[in-house]
C-alpha cells in the first residue's frame, strides 16, 4: 500500500502487527516502543525524521489507551506526571531542534542510528546489572523470610536503592510531595530526569519510556508499577507536544500512525493486564531484551542499506 | 479454573476476530476517504495538518478503546 506522506510502500499487515507487539510491549512496560517501532519503520524504507514523527504520532494514541486502563488500576501518580510533562517538552523540543539542524547537514540517519546504538546498548546493560543483582538479594532475603507471599512477593527493591536515596536527600528548593508514590524530593530532579527524557524522546522518537521508566525507578525512587502508569500518562501529553512539533516540520505521515495504531489498541490492553501478575525486578528483568532489540535492528540497517 | 482459562480465551479469541474485521473495514475506508485530502493538507497547510493528525489519533484511540472494552465485556457475558 502507498502512503503518499512519507512517499513509502508498506504492507498495512506488517504495520498492524508491528503495533500489536508494541501495544503489548507499552501497556506491560510503560513505554512507547520507538526502540521497535522507529527501526521498524526504517526497515520498510521509510526515512529516520519520518520513522520519529510518525512514531510520536502513534504513541498519542497508544498511550491513551494504556494510560486508561493503568488508571482504573491506580497505577497512575497524576502529579508526578503534571510536572514530568513540562521537563519532557523542554527536552523533546530541543531534540527536534537537533534532529532538524542534522536533516539540514544531510547527515541525520547516520548520527541518529549511531547515538540509537549506544543509548539502547548502555540502558539494557544498566537494567541487567541492577535487575539480576536485585533478584540476588531478594533470593537470599527469601530464605530468611521464607513466609512472604502473595502481595509482599512482590514489593518493589532494587539494588540502586542506596543511589535513590541519595538523591531524594538533596534537598533543593522547592520540595515537592508525592503521596501517591511515596516520595518526597525536589522539583529540579523531577524537570532533570523529564528533560533527558524528553530530548531523546525528540532526538530518537517515541515517548523515551526506555529512558524515562527507569530514571523514574532508580533516580526518582518511584515503585515499578507506579513509574509504568506515570510514563504513560506522561507520554500522552509530551508526545501530543512532539507530534505537533514535527508534523508542522514535515515529518509525521498520520496514515501509518493510524494503521499502525489499530494492532495498538489490543495489545496495549494485553500488557496492561499482564503487570498485575510480575514484581517490578522481574519486569526490568524481562525489559532488557528490549533496547538490544532496537539496537540489533539499527545495526542491521546500517549494513544492508536501510532496507530489508 | 482451567475452564474459566479456556473460557477467557474463547472470549478473546471472538473479540479479535470481530475486531480485526472491523479494524480491516476502518482503516481502509480511512486510508481510502482521507488519504489524499490529507496528503495536500500535508503539503499546503502543516500546522491545520498537526491539528487534524492529533485528533484523529486520539479520536481513534478513545473510539477503539471504547469498541474493544465494550466487546469483551460482551463475550465475557455471554460465555460466562
Amino acid at each position: 500500500m502507498f502512503f503518499p506522506i512519507s512517499n513509502t510502500h508498506i504492507n498495512p499487515i506488517y504495520l498492524v502487527v508491528v503495533g500489536f507487539v508494541i501495544g503489548i510491549l507499552g501497556g506491560f512496560f510503560g513505554v512507547g516502543g520507538s526502540f521497535i517501532a522507529g527501526p521498524a519503520l526504517r526497515l520498510m524504507g521509510v526515512d529516520w525524521n519520518y520513522a520519529v514523527g510518525t512514531d510520536l504520532a502513534h504513541i498519542v494514541g497508544k498511550s491513551i489507551v494504556a494510560a486508561r486502563q493503568h488508571r482504573t488500576l491506580g497505577n497512575v501518580d497524576f502529579k508526578l506526571g503534571w510536572f514530568m510533562a513540562l521537563g519532557t517538552i523542554g527536552g523533546a523540543e530541543c531534540g527536534a531542534q537537533l534532529i532538524q539542524a542534522l536533516k539540514r547537514a544531510g547527515n541525520v540517519n547516520t548520527v541518529v542510528s549511531f547515538v540509537a546504538i549506544v543509548v539502547y546498548f548502555s540502558i539494557a546493560v544498566f537494567m541487567l546489572w541492577e535487575s539480576q543483582k536485585t533478584l540476588r538479594s531478594e533470593k537470599k532475603g527469601s530464605r530468611k523470610q521464607s513466609a512472604a507471599k502473595g502481595a509482599q512477593s512482590k514489593e518493589d527493591h532494587s539494588a540502586f536503592h542506596p543511589v535513590t536515596q541519595s538523591i531524594q536527600r538533596l534537598k533543593i528548593w522547592p520540595m515537592i510531595e508525592l503521596p501517591t508514590s511515596g516520595v518526597k524530593i525536589s522539583l529540579w530532579t523531577i524537570l532533570l530526569v523529564a528533560f533527558v527524557g524528553g530530548f531523546f524522546s525528540g532526538f530518537l522518537g517515541g515517548g523515551a519510556g526506555y529512558i524515562r521508566m527507569p530514571s523514574m525507578v532508580y533516580v526518582l525512587g518511584i515503585p515499578t508499577h507506579l513509574a509504568v502508569g506515570t510514563d504513560l500518562f506522561e507520554i500522552v501529553i509530551s508526545a501530543s507536544y512532539g507530534t505537533f512539533s514535527h508534523a508542522i516540520k514535515g515529518n509525521v505521515d498520520i496514515l501509518i500512525a493510524l494503521v499502525m495504531h489499530t494492532g495498538a489498541v489490543i495489545g496495549a490492553q494485553i500488557g496492561v493486564v499482564a503487570t498485575q501478575y510480575f514484581a517490578g525486578p522481574k519486569i526490568r528483568l524481562a525489559f532488557v531484551p528490549l533496547p538490544l532489540i532496537g539496537a540489533a535492528i539499527v545495526i542491521y540497517t546500517l549494513m544492508t542499506g536501510h532496507k530489508l | 479454573m482451567k475452564k474459566q482459562e479456556a473460557k477467557s480465551l474463547r472470549a478473546f479469541a471472538i473479540e479479535l476476530a470481530i475486531y480485526s474485521v472491523l479494524v480491516t473495514v476502518y482503516f481502509f475506508l480511512v486510508l481510502h476517504l482521507l488519504g489524499e485530502w490529507l496528503y495536500h493538507l500535508e503539503s499546503q497547510h502543516r500546522y491545520l495538518y498537526a491539528v487534524v493528525a492529533l485528533l484523529l489519533i486520539a479520536g481513534q484511540a478513545v473510539a477503539l478503546d471504547a469498541v474493544t472494552t465494550l466487546l469483551f465485556r460482551l463475550l465475557r457475558g455471554r460465555w460466562r
